[in-house]
Formats: C-alpha cells, structure tokens, sequence
C-alpha cells in the first residue's frame, strides 16, 4: 500500500465517522452559490489559528474509537464546521519547524531545536505589510517556550517590523513567580523529549511588564489566575481570550503544546492532553462567539500540526514520537468555522498543509507571495 | 571519508569481538554505501555487548552482503546509493560514532525531503534479507504475559479492548495465586529450554521472588541508576550551547561504570543503560520504562517468554501544584497506569507479533488481582467472550 493508499483510507474512515456520528454531508454534493457565500461576509473580518498540538493521531481523535477524546468539539464544533479529512504535512515532523511552515506556507528547514526564525515570510507578515496593519492586529500565544521566534522570519523583504507580537505565558509566569525567592525554571521546561531542556528566549516576546499596560492585568491577578490553572495551554487560552477582550488583533495564532507530553510514553497523559486540548477548543469558539469584536466576523481553523506514528510502523514506539515519517504521522485534519463557511460539510480531497496561509491570505486580502500552497476554495 | 577508504587500524577503539568482525569483513564493507554502512557499524561496534539473537543476525547480515556478487550487492542497495548525502556527513567520524551520523542522517533525510526515499530503500532491502536469510524461529512457541493494573482497586472501564479482537476475553478469572502462577509457568519454561536470554521477567516496580534461570531486569532496582542520569542531565543542561540533540549524543555515550551499574552480566548492565539513556519518559516514568524495556527485550533478545508487569508510575504535577509549595513526595497514579500499561500491553503484543514464529505465538494479560484476562494464541477464537469461572493455570494451559 502506498502513504497515499493509506492517507485516504486514513481520510475515509475519518470521513465516514463523521458523517454517522454529527450527520454532515459531503462536500461534493452539497455546492452553494459562491455569490451568496461572498455577498455574507463581513468587512472587519478575523482570524483565529489554532494548532492543536503538538502531534494528535487519528485514532485519537476523529477515528470511530478516538470519538471519546473529542466530545466538545464534536457536539459544539463538527456540527457548524467544515471539515476537511486529509491534510497532509509533507515537511519536517518537529513540533516548531512543523508549526513555522504552517505560518509561512513553505516548507522550513531550519532546526527544530534551534531559536532561530522561519526564512520564508510568516502569515503576519504578508498581513502587515499588505494591508499596512500595526504589530498590535497580530499576535502568536505559545506555551512552548521554543517557539518564542515563529512571529518573524529572516526574509530580508520582510522580517523585522513586520512581524507578530508574539506571547509566552509560561515564560511570564515564570518570570512573575520567581519575583520572590523560589525558582521556577521547571515551568519553563516544555521539551518532553528531553524533559530537562529549557530553551534559551530570543526575540520578540512580550515583557512582563506589558500585563498591566497591554492587557490590563496585574501581576498579581496574573498569578491567582494561573494557580487556578492545571496546564500551559489552559494558560495560554486564558491569556488569548485576555488579548481579544483588551486588544481585539485580526489575526490571532494559538499554539497549543500540552498533547505533546506523548513524548514521556504515557498513553493516559497523551490523551487527557488531547482531550483538554478539544475542550479549550470549545471554549475558545465561545469565547468569540461573546466577544463584541469577534462575534460574528471571525473564522476560526484548527488543525494539528501533524500526527504521530503508527503502532502498526515497526520503525517507531506507536503513538509516543513521530519519527517515521509515515502516512499516519504525516495525515491529519482541518476545521474550519466562521461567517461564509458551509456548516456541516467534509471534504476529503487531499490539502496540503502549506495552503494554510494562501487561504488565510484569501480571507484578509493579501498576497502569500512565497508560499507554493493554494488557498482552499471551499471556505472561501 | 568514504566507505572505500576504510583501513584496518581505524577500528582499534573498537571492543575486541566487534573489532575482529568489521576488520574480517573490510573488503564489503568498503563497497557499501555511506547512507547504508554506518547502520550497520552502529550495530556492530556494540558487538561483544549484544544478545545471542542480535549476534547471530548481525553475522548473517554481514555474510549475505560478502556472498552477493558485486552486481548483486549494487542491486540491493541501489535505493542508497541514490541517497546523497553532504560533506557534512562525510567529515563526520562515522567509524568510531556510527550512532551520531545515523542521528544527523536522519535529520538530513527530513531536511533535504530524502526521507520517503530511504524508507523505501530501507523496505525493500530488508524484504530482500528476509527472503534470503530467513529469521530463526524458536524451538517453542513464543509466550507473552502482561499484568497490568498493579494497585487499582477498582475500573469500571473497558479494559484489553485492543486485545480482545484478536483473542479471548475471560471475566470470571480467580485472581488468587494468579501471579505465582505466571511466574511459575515462566520458570518451567526457562527449565525446559536454557539458551541464555531466552526467558524474562520485567517489573515496573520492585520484583518479587522468582527462578534465577530467568533474565530479570526491574524498575525500582534501576533507582541509583536512574538518580545518576537525572543528576547528569541536570548538570550537562547547565552548559553553555547545550540543546537537546548534543544531549541525546551525550547521553548515548554514558556506559554502566559512568552510572554505578556493575553486575556480573555486562551484557544486561548495558541493555539496561540503554534503556535509560536511549529510552523518551524511561528515567521518570516507570510505566514507560516498562513497555520500552519490552519493546527492547523483544527487538533485540528475541525471548521466548517475557512475563512483563506493570506498577504504578509516579503521577504528573499539574502546573498550579507545580507553582504552589508543598507536597515534595511524587504520588502515585494508579489509574493513569493503569490505561498506560493497558496500551503498553498491546504495544508488547504488537511487538512480538513482529518476531518469527508469529503465527504460532500466544499472548496473556492479566487485570492483576481481578478478574478480567485476555488470551491470544494459535487455537483460540478470535473475538470471543466467557463469562465461565476459571484460572490463571487454566487460561495457560490453553495456550502452552
């Protein structure tokens, strides 16, 4: 069988669990006039990105047999959603380079370890310069502290400037607890392949200080909140719905990280990260459904970055890495929701990820010149 | 440097055994491909510390590449040598670090988008060695055992349901004596046939008594082990420039002496170190380290039994306990365990299916002190229910 035989049956059996389990239709069959769909849209359009990541397989997920993992965004999401069951990630399987070329929408190369920024120009920057927006319509929320770089690339059209703010809870919790005595340098370990690394930060992030002038936050707030909190991402969904209320950007990127906890080879953690992970997703389409500046002109796209390998590739320990490269790693999904999108329907054409960023270009009108992906017509 | 530069003395850091048979082997050696032969020093340089199965297929791995004709040998690796590689690569001491160049490889197979390539050519050699050098079945059927569940009181949730498709699933097991049973069965197996590393019983926890025939590694007798590499790492992560991958290469080189294992079999201290230092989540978790340890044990020993049980790793903090005093002591998890282990005990499953002789293999596992159990073997139907009283002497002697 080869990685595309196997990408589509990965993609039927997502398709066909969908349509049993929230009776959608196909894409196909279901067209509607693109005037009608153009004629809805909203002018002050935005974009919520949210990765679900890092790394979430099929089974885990939308399979017949991962349907447990996903109820909120199944009964809240799937329904109102169109879904695309195969999209597929052809780059490098680490969990920043992965990440940077869905921002960029080319393949990067650079070091997944390394802080070091993508060379293509990010979605935040095509959005800037085109549309001559400020730094404060784009933002990055990562709880991953390697990520701090993702906001900007090296591009020398683009790069500094042009950028997004990008915002590292974990790191500003850290740095807001160890204010006192104690050390806190654990929180900001989030490399579950070597538990022990902390990345070094370079670059652009938001400094503490900036709680109280940006998003209206004390320190102190900041802190009770966060003792009220069991992990990164619920961190980083408390400060994404904190910069919508105070700062409203148009284009707004949250990566999620908790999932990634795989990399320990505990099953049990795997999945109650993914399913935090389905239930934050849910609360942050609430969150934009009641947010005056949302409510109503906003898209939102999940997707995961990838997968993760197969317990059927000899090459890999199942669910615990994505090293080999195989269709089930490779293969994951889309949901796309918001003003002009067809509500209820799968599409199980092959997408690439790199089309991310065309398609979001389409939706805030400007030109991914340097991306190799094509916008998905379907929810444009 | 290129495979047909190779000498002789560069191999003089190697250990003894490993050094006679690459220099005994040169000739071949320096045809193979640079994308193909450093894996197989990788395996060989560990040479005098590998299980018997591991040997004998190195060895005849080793003979099948000097028996193919030169025509032969170009056919079979024709997929790497299209792989190029850079002159990066090339400068690498690939000889006397086989396993780092395997390791920078394969992030220049993702970055330079060769990776499909090399799985391909990967594939089709090794269909190619199976056919002609096919793998040695064991003289008795193989038997896995899993017992999972240490701890738990009570579940209320589907259990084996990976399993249970592929055999059958008894809910009125007595529980009494059920592990003594296993243990016992392990160790009338170990007596019937003696080939060293052929019978294993690997615990999360502390092990209990059990037959010195058998090869036994445990997780809490891995505990000043596991507290050196802890310390290490801690230490090594203080360097200035030091990332993940340099400590991954670090701690590949850390040996049984580097963390005070010392046995009388330096076979297994290595095997175990390895464990620690190669395995993800292995040093913190124990019921990580107890399916890896399995997945290992089969890889590489080929047991014919392997008797793994599973106990209850130590629970993650959540971050709010994470930023909040006390409570120093790791609790445990039992019921996270327990679905750990529920998994692992398919992985291993998964893994021994892998090995020859499948087709006649049996697999049991166990919710230990309950009642549920699941049986897989040549003679039991797929996909079955008994809900019929039985035992832990019973369900094996369906299977032996």
């Amino acid at each position: 069988m080869t990685f595309f035989d196997q990408a589509c049956r990965i993609a039927r059996t997502r398709r066909e669990f969908l349509q049993d389990a929230a009776s959608i239709a196909i894409g196909a069959t279901a067209a509607r006039s693109p005037f009608a769909r153009a004629a809805a849209l909203p002018k002050n359009r935005k974009v919520v990105v949210i990765t679900f990541g890092g790394g979430a397989r099929d089974q885990e997920t939308f399979a017949p047999e991962g349907q447990e993992n996903v109820p909120n965004m199944l009964r809240d999401l799937i329904p109102r959603a169109t879904f695309f069951t195969q999209v597929v990630n052809r780059g490098i399987l680490g969990h920043y380079v992965a990440t940077a070329s869905l921002a960029t929408g080319a393949y990067e190369t650079i070091n997944n370890f390394a802080s070091l920024p993508p060379e293509n120009p990010t979605v935040f920057e095509y959005y800037r310069k085109d549309r001559k927006r400020p730094s404060s319509d784009t933002w990055v929320v990562a709880p991953s502290n390697g990520f701090n770089r993702i906001g900007e690339s090296s591009h020398k059209s683009y790069g500094p400037g042009f950028g997004a703010r990008v915002i590292l809870p974990k790191h500003l919790l850290s740095a807001a607890m160890s204010s006192g005595h104690a050390d806190y340098e654990h929180l900001l370990r989030d490399n579950y392949e070597s538990p022990y690394f902390t990345p070094d930060l370079a670059g652009n992030e938001f400094e503490l200080q900036q709680l109280e002038s940006l998003l209206k936050l004390s320190v102190d707030d900041f802190k009770t909140n966060a003792r009220t909190l069991s992990s990164p991402d619920e961190l980083s969904v408390y400060i994404a719905r904190r910069l919508m209320k105070q700062v409203a950007p148009s284009l707004l990127w949250i990566t999620m990280h908790d999932i990634d906890i795989a990399h320990a080879g505990t099953y049990s953690l795997y999945v109650e990260g993914i399913r935090r992970t389905d239930r934050l997703c849910s609360e942050i389409w609430k969150a934009i459904e009641n947010e005056p500046e949302y409510a109503g002109n906003t898209t939102i796209l999940i997707l995961p970055d990838f997968g993760r390998d197969a317990d059927t590739d000899p090459g890999g320990n199942g669910f615990q890495h994505h090293r080999t490269g195989d269709a089930l790693s490779r293969t994951t999904w889309l949901i796309a929701m918001g003003p002009g999108i067809r509500e209820g329907v799968v599409h199980d054409r092959a997408v690439d990820s790199l089309d991310l960023v065309p398609t979001i270009g389409s939706m805030l009108g400007f030109s991914a010149s340097h991306s190799p992906g094509k916008p998905i017509t379907e929810i444009l | 440097m290129q495979p047909g530069d190779l000498k002789p003395e560069q191999f003089n850091a190697y250990p003894p055994q490993a050094k006679g048979l690459v220099t005994a082997n040169l000739a071949v050696f320096r045809e193979l491909p640079l994308s193909f032969l450093p894996g197989v020093l990788r395996e060989a340089i560990d040479y005098d510390y590998k299980f018997p199965a591991e040997r004998r297929a190195l060895e005849q791995e080793i003979a099948n590449l000097a028996k193919l004709s030169p025509s032969e040998r170009s056919q079979w690796l024709q997929g790497f040598a299209k792989i190029s590689t850079s002159s990066k690569l090339e400068h690498l001491d690939w000889v006397n670090s086989p396993a780092q160049f395997v390791e920078q490889l394969s992030a220049h197979l993702w970055t330079t988008h060769q990776l499909d390539a090399f799985r391909i050519a990967a594939t089709d050699y090794a269909d190619r060695l199976h056919a002609a050098v096919p793998p040695q079945v064991p003289k008795v059927p193989r038997l896995g055992i899993a017992v999972i569940g240490q701890g738990v009181d009570s579940y209320d949730k589907p259990l084996f349901r990976k399993l249970r498709p592929h055999g059958a699933y008894f809910s009125r097991v007595t529980p009494e004596n059920g592990l003594r049973a296993l243990l016992d069965a392990t160790a009338a197996r170990a007596k019937e046939t003696t080939t060293q590393y052929s019978h294993w019983y690997i615990d999360g926890g502390n092990p209990i008594e059990h037959d010195a025939a058998i090869t036994s590694i445990a997780y809490g007798s891995l505990e000043p082990a596991r507290t050196a590499i802890l310390r290490n790492m801690h230490s090594e992560i203080e360097r200035p420039g030091m990332g993940p991958e340099m400590l991954r290469t670090l701690m590949a080189g850390w040996r049984p002496e580097d963390l005070g294992v010392k046995s009388t079999d330096p076979v297994l201290d290595r095997f175990q170190v390895r464990l620690l230092t190669e395995g993800s989540g292995t040093q913190i978790f124990s019921t990580s380290f107890t399916q890896w340890a399995a997945r290992e044990a089969l890889r590489r020993a080929e047991p014919a039994t392997l008797l793994v049980r599973f106990a209850p790793r130590q629970r993650l903090k959540p971050m709010n306990e994470l930023i909040s005093p006390g409570g120093e002591r790791p609790e445990l998890d039992p019921f996270g365990s327990l679905v750990d282990a529920d998994m692992g005990a398919y992985y291993n499953w998964l893994n021994q299916q892998r090995l020859p002789g499948a087709d006649k293999s049996a697999f049991l596992a166990w919710f230990e002190g309950h009642n549920a159990a699941v049986v897989i073997g040549p003679s039991v139907p797929r996909g079955t229910e008994s809900n019929a009283p039985t035992d832990m002497k019973q369900l094996l002697s369906w299977v032996l």
